[in-house]
């Protein structure tokens, strides 16, 4: 089995990702649709790896996973204190940073 | 030995900054003045110390430059580098000039301690005389023309502070308009007209380095020498350094700043504007002797320039009523007749006469400071009359100065203006025609040195007892004024012609140095024999002449004065009016340039064209940045599709490129 499907795979969950953060209005989809993205790449870096016999490219994906834990415990915070402040999360609300 | 030159540079310059720094709180008029005048004290020592070393060398070693750092130093190699050191050249000439600058100097600044006492701005006024004898002894000692531009520029500078350093009080502008004018004014007018010889001298330097590919004299002076005469860029060259010296030493066109330079304090006027800055642009000639030596239509431009404003200036010092301005015009008038010496090639006597000069000028100005200081701030010499009895040690010293510049012998005044008489009778490019003007010059000196003389010291007392209360300067002025008296009677002594028994030291002294002009101009000596007597005895008959009739027409029959003033009145007027010069110049350009600055310049092109494009520009950035802000909107979903599309952009781009 090649390297292929592997990345096959890890691009169609890359598009995904990147549909849900520009077409989906609930900012809570759109950070589940950026974490997509983020472990779509984690793929493709394992498949690498393992394929190139390298560990490197795992090595990568801990700092990945590591760092979109953070992220998300940070994303999460500035929702809710978005929705406390204009009791929604709907990001067509959301637009007074502007001209 | 010459290794010490520089610290006869440094002291002035230490002076100046400490008094600059700390003067303000020293509070010590006493202080103030032992330090500023010992300075230059301490420098004229070292001075003596060189000339004495130097005059135990052979002539042909009598010349050192030090080099203390380089100033611009181009990358070595390079098709078109010019390097120029501050270097320090001390030679017979500039040793010469630095004992009169800081000789002359000390003297002026221990007469100013007393001048000046209680002046509040008595440390500026010292601080400003270090710095000027401090940028004189660069134009003097500099070993190139870049360094000597720089001292060029500094006592131009040090003019402007101290002719405007009263700068709350008002002068009389006299002639044609009589009135009050800032004294401000004045220093403007001395700088801007300067200006105009600057940009000669500046352009001079330019075509120095085009031609000769250095700016230091050696190699400049050098180059020189080999070249044929009379070719087109040496005559453009001396042209334009001689508007230099035009403006610097105040001749025509450019001396309408020196009279209204008077504005400043007295001793200030002896300093600067008669002893040591206005022969600047002698010196300059004469360093440059070469030069002109190659250049004879510059050389002829020079005589006649210089005959002419002798014999102007003179003109109109025989009817102006200040003493200082008296003083002013006879020192343009004087300097032209340095300048008629360095046309004739006569460099040694315009050298002479430099020296001579700065003794009874520096004497007869800072005399007229004595009077000024003795009257309460009067100048009027109208309204003064009989104060040799209130006044003896001012009255005998100044009219040992007048004496002198008259040209009686064995005063100075008498050896050097004669030696110019006589070469511009004698040499080659001497004509009779600059003889005549120069001797009519020199009677008309005669005329109204000693009209000032009897107007202020002799006759009636003509001012108001009331107001003013005539009395004796403090010993701080009046020993300056002996030491330069005695100066004024043996002073010529330096330079006494062989056909008086004399052995002309000065000019042997500064043979070696116009050497080479004198080749390239294949001068010869003239011994003139019976005519050189005849005319020196000529000369001094109409010094006499001059004095006796300033005596009949001002002593014994007053009334003619009157008569002649209504007779003449229309001469007279002009004289009085200084031939409307100022007036010309204020019309031709001062209120054409005003007038063209305000139409032209000022409504014309900076109102209706700058500002219209100035703020066109803004008005158009800000109709485009309110189109363009838009794209902001603040939905951060839509950045995050321009940022895709920018993605899949530079993908496509790196796939088919």
């Amino acid at each position: 089995m090649g390297i292929q499907l592997y990345l096959y795979l890890s691009a169609i969950l890359f598009m995904i990702g990147v549909v849900g953060v520009i077409a989906r209005r609930n900012a809570i989809i759109v950070f589940m649709s950026i974490e997509l993205m983020l472990n779509s790449v984690n793929l493709t870096l394992v498949a690498f790896s393992a394929f190139l016999g390298d560990v490197t490219g795992q090595m990568l994906v801990f700092f990945v996973m590591t760092v979109a834990a953070a992220e998300a415990a940070i994303g999460l915070a500035i929702i809710i204190s978005l929705f406390r402040n204009k009791q929604t999360v709907n990001l067509d609300e959301i637009n007074i940073l502007k001209w | 030995m010459f290794s010490f030159a520089p610290t006869i540079v440094l002291f002035p310059l230490l002076g100046f900054l400490f008094l600059g720094l700390f003067g303000a709180r020293l509070r010590n008029e006493k202080l103030i003045g032992i330090l500023g005048s010992g300075t230059v004290g301490l420098s004229f020592l070292v001075a003596v110390a060189l000339f004495i070393h130097m005059l135990g060398l052979e002539p042909d070693q009598r010349k050192g430059i030090v080099e203390l750092f380089s100033w611009i130093g181009t990358f070595t190699g390079t098709a078109s580098s010019v390097n120029v050191s501050v270097a320090y050249q001390v030679d017979q000439l500039s040793i010469l000039m630095t004992l009169v600058v800081t000789g002359v100097g000390f003297l002026i600044h221990v007469y100013s301690i007393g001048y000046m006492h209680g002046d509040p701005g008595f440390w500026r006024f010292f601080t400003y005389l270090n710095l000027f004898i401090f940028a004189m002894l660069n134009l003097v000692l500099a070993d190139n023309f870049l360094l000597m531009f720089l001292g060029w520029e500094g006592v131009g500078l040090c003019s402007y502070l101290l002719i405007g350093f009263w700068y709350d009080r008002k002068f009389d502008v006299g002639g044609y308009a009589p009135g009050k004018a800032w004294t401000n004014d004045a220093a403007k007018k001395a700088f801007i007209v300067n200006r105009i010889g600057d940009f000669g001298f500046l352009l001079a330097m330019f075509l120095i380095v085009v031609q000769f590919e250095s700016l230091s004299f050696d190699a400049v002076f050098g180059r020189a020498s080999v070249m044929t005469p009379g070719s087109d860029v040496m005559i453009w060259i001396t042209l334009l350094l001689f508007l230099g010296a035009t403006g610097k030493s105040a001749q025509i066109p450019l001396f309408v700043w020196l009279p209204d330079a008077m504005a400043g304090p007295t001793p200030v006027s002896a300093l600067i504007h008669a002893a040591t800055m206005v022969t600047a642009g002698v010196y300059m000639v004469a360093r440059c002797s070469i030069l002109f030596a190659l250049a004879p239509a510059t050389l002829q431009v020079v005589a006649v320039i210089g005959a002419l404003t002798a014999i102007m200036a003179a003109t109109i010092g025989l009817v102006q009523n200040d003493i200082k301005k008296v003083l002013a015009y006879s020192t343009v008038s004087q300097l032209g007749y340095m300048f008629l010496a360095m046309g004739v090639a006569a460099f040694t006597a315009g050298i002479f006469h430099v020296v001579t000069h700065a003794f009874f000028k520096a004497l007869l100005f800072l005399g007229s400071g004595a009077v000024i200081h003795g009257m309460h701030d009067e100048q009027d010499i109208q309204k003064m009359g009989g104060l040799k009895k209130y006044l003896p040690v001012t009255y005998k010293t100044f009219l040992i100065g007048a004496i002198a510049i008259a040209g009686i012998p064995p005063f100075a005044g008498f050896f050097s203006k004669d030696e110019i008489l006589w070469k511009a009778f004698s040499s080659d490019q001497g004509s009779v025609l600059l003889w005549a003007i120069a001797a009519a010059g020199a009677g008309m000196t005669a005329f109204y040195m000693f009209r000032l003389v009897i107007l202020t010291f002799e006759g009636k007392e003509r001012f108001d007892h009331h107001h003013a209360h005539p009395h004796e300067a403090p010993k701080t002025m009046t020993v300056p004024l002996i030491v330069l008296a005695f100066l004024s009677v043996v002073g010529g002594f330096i330079g006494v012609p062989e056909s008086l028994m004399g052995g002309n030291a000065l000019e042997h002294w500064l043979e070696p140095i116009f050497a080479p002009a004198m080749t390239a101009l294949r001068a010869t000596p003239h011994h003139g024999g019976i005519t050189e007597y005849l005319l020196m005895a000529l000369s001094v008959g109409i010094a006499v002449a001059g004095i006796y009739g300033a005596h009949t027409v001002y002593m014994k029959r007053q009334e003619l004065a009157d008569a002649w003033r209504s007779k003449y009145r229309r001469i007279y007027q002009v004289l009085w009016n200084k031939y409307y010069v100022d007036e010309a110049y204020d019309a031709l350009f001062v209120r054409s340039t005003v007038k063209a600055s305000e139409t032209v310049l000022w409504k014309g092109l900076d109102v209706s064209v700058i500002d219209r494009l100035v703020n066109a520009s803004a008005q158009g950035v800000a109709w485009l940045s309110s189109k363009v802000r838009l794209i902001q909107s603040g939905f951060a979903q839509r950045y995050a599709t321009i940022f895709v599309g920018g993605i899949v952009l530079v993908l496509f781009w790196l796939m088919f490129k």
